[in-house]
């Protein structure tokens, strides 16, 4: 079984971080993990994405031409692999910041106003764990106390107090798609 | 919970590399690899090596070429027009028999291009670069975790056979994470000189001398057979390639590095389609893997090489086999990255559906 997911947005929102976050809980579970970067010459503000592979056999290619889902931050990013995404593949997008709806009807498409969940929980920067927690309950490829039992790894020293208010917007979306 | 860690390619690599003995780095800043100095700048000291950022890549592989020489483990790392810059003393150093390694994160060229993945660095790594008649063994991983253990086995070669080791890899294997785990930890802590370093005389009788200048033709010749004779053994013994699906295949995808993992998923995609498609991978691309690959003539319908460059891993395939089956190519340049569906496209449009 293989899981595969792209997360795309601008810098600084955190779209890395969720998919390392994802990666590690993964590589804990004991799976077969790639996080590839998107990489070049990159400016503050632009936009970012990285691929994710969590499977149980040894992943061959950690490059995705049609992922199986994806996680969209921003319009660029919309535009840019809401045609990609494989046949019947999610899409889930953060429906505060962006506007458009898909014209795919094959796709399953969560529009989810992570940014409104976010700020509700105190800060628009949870944004990113709102997003990931409604894809994880979306298609669980790896049980949320893996997830929780990797946010340490990322939230050390003074920000060790933000664990629960992280593990809260992880809840959030998660919440989000199971009550639809 | 597993012995694994999760890591960037680049800084795995040269952890995988202070694992394997080394303890002395020089290098130069270039992108997509400057999180393997920056890393060997941060490990070093605490393992009791050295780390120097060179003024120059003419710098740093001339502090490798004087380090070397002593007998420990060293290497140097960098990226495509940085290499090309090293190339004068990757000829010094293989005409003077110093063992070391070099690591070539490729990226797009030519010129200064780009820094995306690429593979057009072939024929420089396994036919030519400096001057002189001299081969290196190249070494081409395709994951994080084949690289750090390719490295034990660089250092390995590289002493046995008193040559320089290159290890290629691409920005994508750099970049990208994966879990890693560290098997092998070489203890270089009570390693004695060998007898032909420079590095004291230790009661010797004769001062020992390292120089690639023989200005005698007769005695430059003997040099030059006695290597041949070297390289000859080198090809008939430590050749290696990954043979993936290929027991029942009709078809081959000959790829290496990046370009072979993206391949395997091709042979799965053309698996689920009913298309008998293998893959060959070789592990070190010199010595090119050729006798493996002729086992399959006869038994496939074709191969078709794959690779981020025009043409130049295509050369060895066709010298390989040659008017023995039918050959076709694809390849993307200019750290353009296929997946795994445009290849199979590829492969569809040059052999049918494979049936």
């Amino acid at each position: 079984m293989e899981h595969n997911v792209v997360i795309a947005g601008f810098g600084g929102q955190g779209v890395m971080l969720i998919g390392e976050l994802l990666a590690h809980a993964g590589m804990d579970e004991g799976k077969e993990v790639t996080w590839m970067p998107s990489y070049g010459p990159e400016q503050r503000g632009g936009t970012a994405n990285c691929s994710v592979v969590i499977a149980d056999e040894p992943i061959a290619s950690p490059v995705l031409t049609n992922p199986q889902a994806a996680i969209i931050f921003n319009v660029q990013s919309f535009d840019k692999f809401e045609p990609v995404i494989e046949h019947e593949g999610l899409l889930i997008l953060d429906s505060t910041l962006v506007e458009k709806k898909s014209a795919r009807s094959d796709l399953d498409v969560v529009y989810i106003p992570a940014t409104d969940i976010a700020q509700k929980l105190g800060s628009s920067k949870y944004t990113n764990m709102v997003l990931l927690g409604a894809y994880l309950g979306k298609v669980a490829p790896i049980t949320m106390e893996s997830v929780y039992g990797a946010l340490p790894i990322f939230l050390t020293g003074k920000k060790t107090d933000l664990i629960e208010i992280n593990k809260r917007a992880l809840q959030a979306g998660v919440d989000f798609v199971s009550k639809k | 919970m597993s012995s694994k860690v999760l890591m960037k390619g680049a800084e795995a690599l040269a952890e995988g590399a202070i694992q394997a003995g080394c303890r002395y780095y020089f290098g130069y800043p270039i992108t997509p690899q400057n999180e393997t100095p920056e890393y060997m700048s941060r490990r070093l000291p605490e393992v009791g090596g050295r780390f120097v950022q060179a003024e120059s890549e003419l710098a740093a592989i001339n502090m490798l070429y004087g380090a070397a020489c002593t007998g420990v483990r060293a290497m140097v790392s960098s990226s495509s027009p940085g290499i090309s810059l090293m190339q004068e003393g990757i000829s010094y150093i293989s005409g003077s028999n110093v063992p070391c390694v070099v690591m070539n994160a490729m990226r797009g060229g030519p010129g200064l291009g780009n820094i995306a993945p690429a593979q057009g660095d072939y024929l420089q790594a396994v036919k030519g670069g400096g001057n002189g008649d001299y081969k290196r063994i190249v070494l081409a991983p395709s994951s994080i975790q084949e690289g750090v253990d390719l490295f034990v086995d660089a250092f390995e070669l590289a002493e046995k056979y008193r040559m320089v080791v290159m290890v290629i890899v691409d920005g994508l294997i750099g970049q990208m994470m994966e879990p890693v785990e560290f098997k092998t930890q070489v203890d270089v802590s009570t390693r004695k000189p060998p007898e032909w370093a420079v590095s004291g005389r230790h009661g010797r009788d004769h001062a020992n001398i390292i120089t690639s200048l023989t200005l005698d033709a007769v005695e430059l010749e003997k040099w030059n057979l006695a290597h041949q004779a070297v390289y000859a053994e080198v090809e008939k013994v430590e050749s290696r390639i990954e043979e993936y699906q290929m027991e029942d295949a009709d078809y081959a995808i000959i790829a290496y590095g990046t370009m072979a993992r993206i391949a395997k998923t091709t042979v799965r995609l053309a698996r689920a389609k009913g298309i008998k498609l293998g893959l060959l991978r070789p592990i070190t691309v010199w010595p090119f893997p050729a006798k493996q690959m002729q086992a399959y003539v006869g038994k496939l319908k074709g191969a078709l090489t794959v690779e981020l460059a025009y043409r130049q891993l295509f050369e060895d395939v066709r010298l390989t086999l040659c008017d023995k089956m039918p050959l076709g190519w694809y390849g993307r340049g200019g750290g353009i990255v296929p997946g795994p569906q445009e290849v199979l496209t590829a492969f569809e449009e040059q052999f049918g559906k494979g049936r």
